[in-house]
């Protein structure tokens, strides 16, 4: 460990807000990124099936 | 050789390959990201100058390298769509903008916030900083270029074109520093030499540079999946795909 304490760890030698804007920008767009190509997935996914059931059931009623 | 390319260049055939590589690379970057970080903030040795702002290189390094990177790779991939009209890579292409430029925006953040305690300003118009601005600049509108045509193939092709000549960007920010003056330290890293830190200082940046290379293969694999089902969905094996899961759901 660099540090004795917590809240030594939290004040970075008086450098806190450089390193924690720093790495908190970082890690909120790593997060962004993940989230939004999961949601990305999952929209794809649903429409694609209610494509392919809205299909379905046109071929079905005109049999 | 020819038989592998025009595999890999089946979107069906990525699709499922993909699926299989895809978990192995988020683990890989949890894993190293997760490490490298509690290592690098926590347990590296403060820096004898610097003291604990020098903690901000173990996100501004990997963020820069992927922003070189990324860009480098779009550029191979509209090459390879150009010459080969292989769609999966024009596919990668596009799904890999949105990352690079948030990659260049975190790496231009993170030094601007570094520079302030370190050079006592958080930006000056030096080459390094400026190239890496432009590169901000080249991505967006790479991003930008996509979105301006109706036609997906006049916008595939506009975007690989530009994308392979702002590559000329790339060498431009890696010897910036070499070049003019700057206020940017030369390369902390290379391949000939030990770097001039010790051990567990850059052993933790290895970690990190690794992890966030494992991010974007990951983020690849899965966005262009998401980009293939979006481009072929009417296609007979996407509708299949789509249905057999349907009928697993009920």
């Amino acid at each position: 460990m660099a540090f004795d304490s917590f809240y030594e760890f939290l004040a970075m030698g008086g450098h806190a807000p450089y390193v924690w804007s720093a790495w908190g920008v970082t890690a909120l767009l790593l997060i962004t990124t993940v989230w939004h190509a999961r949601v990305e997935q999952r929209q794809l996914l649903k429409g694609l099936k209610r494509r392919a059931r809205r299909a379905n059931s046109a071929r079905g009623s005109t049999q | 050789m020819w038989a592998f390319i025009h595999k890999l260049g089946s979107p069906k055939w990525f699709y499922g390959i993909s699926a299989k590589l895809q978990p192995w690379f988020w683990a890989a970057a949890a894993l190293l990201i997760v490490t490298g970080s509690l290592w690098g903030l926590a347990f590296a040795p403060a820096d004898y100058q610097q003291g604990n702002s020098f903690r901000i290189i173990y996100v501004h390094v990997p963020a820069a390298f992927l922003a070189q990177s990324i860009f480098i790779a779009m550029a191979v991939s509209g090459l390879v769509f150009m010459v080969w009209k292989i769609k999966v890579a024009d596919m990668a292409a596009a799904v890999m903008a949105p990352l690079g430029a948030a990659m260049t925006f975190v790496a231009l953040f993170s030094g601007a916030v570094w520079g302030v305690p370190t050079w006592g300003t958080w930006w000056m118009w030096d080459a390094r900083l400026t190239s890496m601005l432009i590169l901000l600049f080249l991505y967006l509108g790479v991003i930008a270029l996509r979105g301006a045509f109706t036609s997906r193939d006049s916008a595939s092709r506009a975007a690989s074109v530009l994308a392979m000549v702002g590559v000329i960007n790339i060498p431009i920010i890696k010897y910036s520093v070499d070049w003019w003056y700057t206020l940017h330290q030369p390369a902390s890293f290379t391949l000939t030499s030990r770097p001039a830190m010790p051990t567990e200082m850059w052993l933790p940046l290895v970690i990190m540079v690794l992890g966030f290379y494992s991010f974007f293969i990951a983020l690849t694999l899965m966005r262009t999946r998401s980009e293939i089902l979006r481009r072929e969905a009417n296609k007979r094996w996407v509708q299949e795909l789509v249905t057999g899961q349907a009928e697993e759901a009920r």
